[in-house]
């Protein structure tokens, strides 16, 4: 596994060397592409500037609102479901086909109800992760081992306390997946659709910086996201590591 | 029979929320009859068609594109111990990364138009397809292997007769996911910068409030991706049961 990593850092360096390469001698042109070298350097101006932190805080404001509610909406809705056997049976074809349904499609819906503005951004966050976090909810309480709740029946416990320090616990794996993919999903629901229609944001900038044939600018900002996305997602990545190591203790 | 009854009462509630909705907010939506026979009008003029001939060629190709190419790329993968443990990771952050942030990238490369639609739809399409082809393949079980090893298989043999029909099913999940994303993709590719197809449909309604047409293009394009996912799921689950009952 170690030297798979190794090898997976000499991959990416390669490229990004090939790339660095190919931009400085001309094969690849500057109207195209800028070297990594110089997209790194004018991140770090662009950052220094501070022209661009409101952008980066109401973009950061945005995923984070649209993660914590599709998170808690979520949750709350795959609890409900999961106690409503009925219910939840007419629902599963709707929640197999869900992801089918490209729904940027909405986003323009949403902007004549509620105007250009940050609501329907969040909105579409929100609709993207959240029914990743009911699967992932429904999923983590089937999977809850029928031993665990004898033995909490057992000690007499009672549902607050079997639901706080047996259900929960039993179930968290599962529901990490889909708080893994809330995350995610709100960082492109949010990006998305200020890229397509927005008055601010990074994705805005982005567009905006295209369409200004600001390469510069447009490379900056792209790295940046790129940089950000992956960071949080590996952290996710490791936080999960972490969690099922202690939990196969 | 009573799955059929679920789907018809689940169709029945949807249609009773959309009436609601429009009950309360009848400027911001159109009603669900009103939306249906804009649809049907919609369908009879020529430059509807056009768009719809448009968006419908790109994902085509893009879903061609991404599902060779991913089910190319992640056997390959798939097969090369070494290989799969390197590439996962990468193509994992890929697939959770905003690719929307690298469209500029690919209208600069490809200019705009159709080639640039159908790289991004590719783009989005691939990555799940290559992932799930390649685990497919890493998670042949491995008596299946071993019986081949045993029935002195050749390479090629083994590949056509063991390896391909056991990761079927795999692969089949993952090009169900690689339709939906390479729609998607296809759709935010003409939502930005272009100047044609159901995409360009919507953000053009926008500017003129154009609620009806809104509403039209959208109940197609959910339409079409919920029965050709319904589709996919019922030969992907068809697939796995076979695959478990051989076990």
């Amino acid at each position: 596994m170690k030297a798979a990593s190794r090898i997976r850092l000499g991959v990416i360096a390669a490229l990004v060397a090939l790339l660095e390469l190919m931009v400085r001698g001309g094969a690849i042109s500057r109207r195209v592409l800028l070297a990594p070298s110089e997209m790194a350097a004018d991140l770090v101006r662009l950052l220094a500037e501070g022209h661009y932190h409101g952008d980066i805080a109401t973009t950061l404001a945005d995923v984070l609102t649209a993660f914590a509610i599709a998170l808690t909406a979520g949750f709350a809705t795959g609890v409900a479901i999961h106690a409503l056997p009925r219910l939840r049976r007419a629902l599963e074809p709707l929640l197999a086909t869900y992801y089918a349904v490209p729904f940027f499609a909405f986003y323009p819906v949403f902007i004549v109800i509620l105007g250009v503005g940050r609501a329907p951004i969040v909105i579409v966050g929100v609709l993207f992760g959240v029914v990743a976090m009911i699967v992932a909810t429904l999923n983590g309480l089937d999977r809850i081992p029928r031993v665990l709740r004898k033995t909490a029946k057992l000690m007499r416990m009672g549902r607050i306390a079997t639901a706080l320090r047996i259900e929960l616990p039993a179930a968290l794996p599962y529901l990490f997946t889909g708080i893994k993919l809330a995350i995610a999903y709100a960082f492109i629901g949010v990006i998305a659709s200020e890229f397509i229609l927005a008055a601010e944001g990074i994705g805005y900038r982005i567009a905006y910086a295209f369409n200004n044939f600001d390469n510069r600018t447009m490379y900056a900002l792209m790295l940046f996201i790129v940089g950000l996305v992956t960071a949080v997602n590996a952290a996710f990545h490791v936080a999960e590591t972490r969690l099922q190591r202690r939990l196969g203790r | 029979m009573r799955r059929a009854f679920d789907v018809v009462l689940l169709l029945a509630a949807i249609v009773a929320l959309w009436q609601a909705l429009h009950e309360l907010a009848p400027i911001a939506l159109s009603s669900p009859h009103e939306t249906v026979a804009k649809l049907a009008r919609m369908s009879q003029s020529e430059r509807f068609r056009g768009h719809l001939a448009e968006t419908g060629q790109a994902f085509a190709l893009a879903l061609a594109i991404s599902t060779a190419g991913g089910v190319v790329f992640g056997v390959t993968l798939g097969l090369n111990r070494l290989g799969a443990q390197v590439a996962d990771p990468i193509l994992v952050s890929i697939y959770s990364l905003p690719k929307v942030t690298l469209y500029p990238v690919i209208l600069l490369v490809f200019g705009l138009g159709m080639s640039a639609k159908v790289a991004f739809g590719a783009l989005h399409g691939i990555i799940p397809i290559a992932l799930f082809s390649m685990n497919a393949v890493r998670n042949v079980a491995p008596v299946y292997l071993k019986t081949a090893r045993v029935l002195r298989l050749g390479y090629g043999e083994s590949f056509r007769t063991v390896i391909v029909p056991a990761a079927l099913p795999e692969i089949v999940s993952g090009v169900r996911i690689g339709f939906s994303l390479t729609l998607l993709g296809v759709l935010i590719g003409e939502m930005f910068a272009s100047q044609r197809g159901l995409g360009f449909l919507l953000m053009n309604a926008i500017g003129r409030h154009d609620v009806e047409t809104m509403m039209a293009v959208i109940l197609l394009l959910a339409t079409f991706a919920t029965i050709a996912n319904a589709l996919l799921l019922w030969i992907d689950r068809r697939l796995h049961v076979r695959a478990a009952e051989a076990l």
